[in-house]
C-alpha cells in the first residue's frame, strides 16, 4: 500500500538552514529508502511567499498570489511511500525525523 | 525513550530482515543457522523494545545480539565448534560493541551480501517452487503464514519447503556467494525468473476466489526494485522492473467492483497510475540505454509500454506490438507468447489474420490446458460472427481455469455468444 507523507511547518518561524552534514545524510537516507524499494517520489515545496491560488467560486475564477496570512501549517517537503503496512510507513517516517530533526510530519494513506 | 508497540517493533524487523539474514548468511556461510540466528535476535527485540525503544540504528543492534547468541551457541555446544569458529574470529576482530557507525561502515558491504542471498535464495539446485518460497521468506520479509496464504496452502507446507530447500543447499554446498562471470547470465535469468513468477501470481492468480492479489505484486516489485539498486547496470533487471511497474499501473483498473477480471481495452485508463507507467517507462529507458532492448523483459515491457502510452484504446500501435512480438517469439519461442502475438496481428490486420495464427496453436501440447487459447479464439470467432463457435470455445475457457473470477468471465461471454447466435437464427428464419 502507498502512503502520502508531508512535513509540516510553520512559515513565519525561520529555521536555520540545512548544515552539509544534514544534507549528507539526508542524501543517504534518501538512497537507502529508494534502493529498498519504499521511496517511489519524493520532493519539496518552494517558498510561500511563491504560492498561488486558484479559486473558483460560482462558476468565476480568482488567481490570488501569496503569501497567504492565515497559513500557520504549510507543506514543505512530501514523499510517497510503498510499504507492507502502516507500521511500517511510521518506522521510515521515523527515520527520516531522525535525520530532519524536530519538526511534524502526517503520513496518509493513498486510495488506489 | 518512549515505549514502542508490538506492530512498530514488528514494522523494524520486517524492515531489517534481509538485511540481516543477508549479513549473518555471510558469517556463517549457512543460511539456516543465519535464519535461527536472526530469529534469536528478533525474540529479543520483540521483548526488550516494547519498553526501551527501538534503538536508532536497530539494524546494528540485531546483528550484534545474533552474533552474541552465535558465539553463546558455540560455548554451550562443542561439536557446532567448526561451524562457529568463523564467526568468532570475526567478532574478535570487529569487536562486539555496537558502534554508531556500523550502519555507515558496512553500508556496500550489506549491499553485496543482499545480492549474495538473492543468488542464493534463487539457485538452480532448488526447485522453483522453493526458489519462490525462500525469496519470499528471507528477501520479503515474509512469515511462513503470509507465504501460505498468498499461494492458499498450508504455513507447514511452506514451513516444510523452506526446511527442504536450506537442507539442499546446504548438501550441496552451494557458496554465499554472487557467481562469476560465467555462471552469471544463467543465474540472474533464475533471479529475474524468480520474482516475475512472485508478481504474475500476484497479477493473475492462477487459483481461488480472487481474481488479483496485490499485496504480491507488491513484494515482486519492490524485490524488483531491491535488485535494481544493486545491479544498476543490468539491463534486463531494468526490463523486469519496467514490465511490473507498468502492468502494476494497471491493477485498480483491471478488476470490476465484484472483483471481476477486466479485460485490457475495456479498462477505465484514467484509473492507470501515471507514477508507476513513468517509473516503468524511465525503467524501460534505462534498459534501453544500456543496450538492452532486445532482452526478453524488456521486450515485454516495451509491449507494455504501448498500452501505458495509449490513452484510448484505439490508439493503441497494434503493428508495434505485433513486431515486438515477433522479436520477443524469436528470442524466446514460447507458444504462449505466440498466442499473444496473434491477438496483437488480429487488431493489427483483423480477425482472420489472428485466427489463421491460433488455428497453428490448438495442436500444441503445452497449450492444451491453457484457458487463454480457447478465450483468444472465442474472441476472434465473435468478431468474424461466428458466435456458435465462440460460444462452445467460451464454456471450454471455462472449465479450464482454477480461478473463480476467470470462470465467471467466460462463462458470461459463453451466455453473450449463444444469445449472439439465438439472435443469428432468429434473423435468419425472420429473413
Amino acid at each position: 500500500m502507498q502512503f502520502f507523507g508531508y512535513t509540516l511547518g510553520d512559515p513565519s518561524v525561520p529555521t536555520a538552514p540545512p548544515t552539509p552534514e544534514l544534507f549528507e545524510e539526508m542524501g543517504k537516507f534518501i538512497e537507502e529508502a529508494t534502493k529498498a524499494g519504499v521511496l517511489l517520489a519524493a520532493g519539496g515545496l518552494a517558498p510561500v511567499e511563491e504560492a498561488t491560488k486558484v479559486i473558483r467560486s460560482e462558476g468565476k475564477f480568482t488567481v490570488v498570489d501569496g503569501p497567504f496570512a492565515e497559513a500557520k501549517e504549510l507543506i514543505g517537503g512530501w514523499a510517497l511511500m510503498e510499504v507492507r503496512d502502516k507500521d511500517e510507513a511510521i518506522e521510515w517516517t521515523k527515520r527520516f525525523l531522525a535525520i530532519a530533526g524536530d519538526g511534524e510530519s502526517t503520513i496518509r494513506q493513498v486510495f488506489s | 525513550m518512549t515505549s514502542e508497540t508490538h506492530a512498530a517493533v514488528e514494522a523494524v524487523v520486517r524492515i531489517e530482515w534481509a538485511r540481516l539474514i543477508a549479513g549473518l548468511a555471510r558469517y556463517t556461510g549457512d543460511l539456516g543457522l543465519a535464519e535461527e540466528l536472526a530469529q534469536d535476535a528478533v525474540v529479543a527485540a520483540l521483548e526488550q523494545w516494547p519498553g526501551s525503544g527501538v534503538p536508532r540504528n536497530s539494524g546494528a543492534w540485531l546483528m550484534t545480539v545474533a552474533k552474541r547468541r552465535a558465539v553463546d551457541q558455540f560455548r554451550r555446544h562443542r561439536e557446532l565448534r567448526l561451524k562457529y569458529a568463523q564467526i568468532g574470529r570475526a567478532l574478535e576482530v570487529e569487536g562486539d560493541a555496537v558502534t554508531p557507525d556500523f550502519d555507515r561502515a558496512f553500508c556496500d558491504e550489506i549491499d553485496d551480501d543482499l545480492l549474495r542471498l538473492m543468488f542464493t535464495a534463487c539457485h538452480p539446485v532448488l526447485a522453483v517452487q522453493a526458489r519462490v518460497a525462500l525469496t519470499l521468506r528471507m528477501l520479503g520479509g515474509l512469515t511462513t503464514a503470509e507465504i501460505g496464504r498468498a499461494y492458499l496452502v498450508s504455513e507447514a507446507t511452506i514451513a516444510q519447503r523452506i526446511v527442504r530447500a536450506k537442507k539442499t543447499l546446504a548438501q550441496a554446498q552451494v557458496p554465499f556467494e554472487v557467481p562469476g562471470p560465467q555462471e552469471r547470465g544463467a543465474r540472474l535469468s533464475s533471479v529475474l525468473e524468480v520474482i516475475y513468477l512472485i508478481f504474475n501470481e500476484g497479477y493473475s492468480a492462477t487459483a481461488g476466489d480472487d481474481w488479483m492479489r496485490p499485496e504480491l505484486c507488491q513484494d515482486a516489485l519492490r524485490l524488483g526494485r531491491i535488485l535494481a539498486g544493486l545491479m544498476p547496470a543490468e539491463a534486463e533487471v531494468h526490463g523486469l522492473v519496467a514490465l511490473m511497474e507498468i502492468q502494476a499501473s494497471r491493477i485498480s483498473a483491471r478488476a470490476g467492483p465484484s472483483g471481476r477480471p477486466v479485460l485490457l481495452l475495456d479498462q477505465d485508463r484514467a484509473r492507470w497510475d501515471r507514477l508507476l507507467i513513468n517509473r516503468g517507462l524511465a525503467a524501460l529507458d534505462r534498459a534501453e540505454q544500456l543496450g538492452g532492448a532486445e532482452g526478453p523483459y524488456a521486450l515485454q515491457a516495451a509491449i507494455a509500454a504501448c498500452h501505458a502510452r495509449a490513452f484510448r484504446p484505439e490508439d493503441t500501435d497494434w503493428p508495434r506490438i505485433a513486431g515486438l512480438y515477433a522479436v520477443l517469439t524469436a528470442q524466446v519461442p514460447s507458444p504462449v507468447i505466440e498466442l499473444n502475438r496473434a491477438v496483437a496481428v488480429a487488431m493489427a490486420c483483423g480477425p482472420q489474420a489472428g485466427l489463421d495464427l491460433v488455428d497453428q496453436l490448438t495442436a500444441v501440447p503445452a497449450l492444451r490446458d491453457y484457458h487463454l487459447l480457447p478465450s483468444v479464439r472465442g474472441d476472434l470467432l465473435m468478431k468474424l460472427g461466428r458466435p456458435d463457435e465462440a460460444r462452445a470455445e467460451f464454456e471450454r475457457a471455462a472449465t479450464m481455469t482454477r480461478n473463480a473470477p476467470e470462470r465467471e468471465l467466460s462463462a458470461e461471454r459463453a451466455a453473450a455468444a449463444a444469445a449472439a447466435a439465438g439472435q443469428a437464427e432468429r434473423a435468419g428464419e425472420s429473413g
